[in-house]
């Protein structure tokens, strides 16, 4: 039981990231019919700033304003630089502009830092581990889920209740109606990649909490599981994006904890079994939990 | 308040509007009518900057417009109920209202979301619900109701009564007299040629992207052989 119950919460852990990544690929799915492979980048850039930051002696307490800055800047960059020019483009070409950026992204870091790994300090207080009930729970698992939560409040109240939110929430649904109503796609555009930045320098600082190094490629693991999270959840659907997270975060930290261990490695066949799941559902469900009906190009 | 001077419109090879013209006064209601696939929706989407056209020319109280942004010219003062309504769906009913008004300010929107609930009661009933549920006579209001929230000095109105029942056709044609006698501007494209014809000031006939005869709404009603020509069957139907 105890077991159980700390997998579970490490899964939620885990989950909730992949959430807050699903969500901003989903947001940019919504406005621009683009699964974006570039976002993971957003995290390689975090990282990236923190570690320059450390080396000029850096402290985690301000640490999380400045890889948040930093995400959403280059976010919105990433559109300005590259995405606006092809924006009426097909969505394969969207796709392949977004391969591009990412591809550059790594060979830059490659290039101008290092192809291996910069390590930097992490918070003294991570791996900290407390007890409720004889089970024992680590800090950043709290933390990470506490974030995670307030975090998707404060996207709640940025879309229902301002007059972005619903733009872009409308923007997603017909674009074209959005703009009959005075919205200017550029402006929502580039606001809905602000906020896909929001959320994945939110990501980033989870991340980097636990795993502090910055590598040119960290970003593409992340990306996948969260482009997966996303097409389980629906694509374009917001709560999908979330379900789907914490989905396949609990679904790995499961099949990690009770694969039965046969030979040393055989964890590693964990990845595989989730790839396995996710492949049958697909079957059974090609459009995801949460089907979002108007997620063709208008 | 409108001129439109000589646009042709093309969707890739097809040529949709063949340089057509009309104008708008203000205060004005006008009908643009034609048979299907006339180019009648086009036009209005060209005028509302969601196309743009190959030649010619939009003004708008003389002013070039000609393929300005939407977004710029709802800022100048024009609307558009779109064909179809394309009321937002996901959203409530208060949220596409509140979108509707975009361009005005906290306050003129708050004021005329009150506004707009006490115009459409229909709407203050259904105010927090998705507008996906609303049914064809609800989404119409809707539509035309978020429009209004611009304040726009010109209206232009896609077809809206297409696909409502008899009764709710005379709830929309109401609606664009209330419309008319708080003196605003509107250039109406309706399917009911007969019915819109005897409300207009002015009216157009449009007949494959061509601009076919123009005049006073009466006169344009009264002219059944051009009816018989151009609109043939069409007329009959929608008399009824």
């Amino acid at each position: 039981m105890t077991k159980l119950i700390q997998t579970v919460v490490d899964g939620l852990g885990v989950g909730s990231t992949y959430a807050l990544l699903a969500l901003g690929i989903s947001l940019i799915f919504g406005v621009m019919h683009l699964v974006n492979f570039a976002h993971g980048e957003l995290i390689t850039v975090g990282a990236y700033t923190s570690y320059f930051f450390f080396l000029h002696g850096g402290s985690w307490w301000w640490m999380p304003i400045a890889i948040i800055g930093a995400a959403v800047l280059a976010s919105v960059a990433m559109e300005f630089v590259a995405f606006r020019w092809v924006r009426n483009a097909s969505p394969f070409t969207l796709l392949l502009t977004s391969f591009a950026i990412e591809r550059l992204s790594h060979a830059l870091w490659q290039i101008f830092v290092s192809p291996k790994q910069r390590a930097f300090p992490k918070p003294s207080w991570v791996f900290n581990q407390f007890e409720i009930a004889g089970v024992s729970f680590e800090v950043m698992d709290i933390v990470t889920i506490g974030v995670t939560i307030a975090t998707l409040a404060i996207t709640a109240l940025v879309f229902k209740r301002t007059m972005f939110g619903i733009s872009v929430r409308a923007a997603a649904e017909d674009f074209d109606a959005a703009r009959l109503m005075g919205t200017r796609a550029n402006r929502v555009i580039s606001g809905a990649f602000a906020f896909a930045g929001f959320l994945a320098g939110v990501a980033a600082c989870l991340i980097l909490m636990r795993t502090p190094a910055a590598e040119p490629s960290m970003g593409t693991d992340w990306l996948l599981k969260a482009v997966i999270a996303a097409v389980i959840g629906g694509l374009g659907s917001f709560t999908g994006a979330i379900v789907g997270g914490v989905v396949l975060g609990l679904l790995e930290t499961l099949t990690r904890a009770y694969l039965p261990e046969v030979a040393t490695g055989w964890d590693k066949f964990s990845t595989a079994v989730v790839f396995l799941v996710i492949a049958v559902f697909f079957v059974v469900r090609p459009d995801g939990i949460f089907k979002v009906s108007h997620a063709e190009r208008v | 308040m409108l001129e439109v001077d000589g646009i042709t419109t093309r969707y890739g090879a097809i040529t949709a509007l063949h340089g057509a013209s009309l104008e708008v006064r203000a205060g004005e209601l006008v009908a643009l009518v034609g048979p299907t696939g006339a180019g009648k929706t086009t036009l209005l989407n060209t005028v509302a900057g969601l196309l743009r056209p190959a030649t010619g020319s939009v003004r708008l109280d003389g002013e070039d417009v000609t393929g300005m942004e939407p977004a710029t010219l709802v800022r100048k003062g024009l609307a558009l109920v779109p064909e179809h309504r394309r009321i937002f769906k996901d959203l409530t009913v208060e949220e596409n209202l509140r979108l509707g008004g975009t361009t005005a300010s906290a306050a003129d929107r708050k004021h005329r979301l009150e506004e707009a609930a006490e115009v459409f009661p229909v709407l203050r009933a259904k105010w927090n619900t998705s507008a996906g549920f609303l049914s064809g006579g609800e989404a119409q209001q809707l539509a035309v109701a978020r429009a209004l929230m611009s304040d726009p000095r010109l209206l232009l109105l896609d077809e809206p009564t297409m696909g409502l029942a008899p009764t709710l056709v005379d709830v929309v044609f109401d609606l664009l007299v209330r419309l008319r006698e708080q003196g605003r501007t509107m250039l109406v494209v309706e399917q009911n040629a007969t019915r819109i014809l005897q409300l207009a000031d002015r009216g157009y006939l449009l007949r494959t992207g061509n601009m076919v005869a123009s005049g006073t709404g009466a006169e344009l009603a009264a002219d059944t052989s051009l009816f018989d020509t151009f609109i043939g069957g069409e007329t009959s139907g929608s008399n009824s």
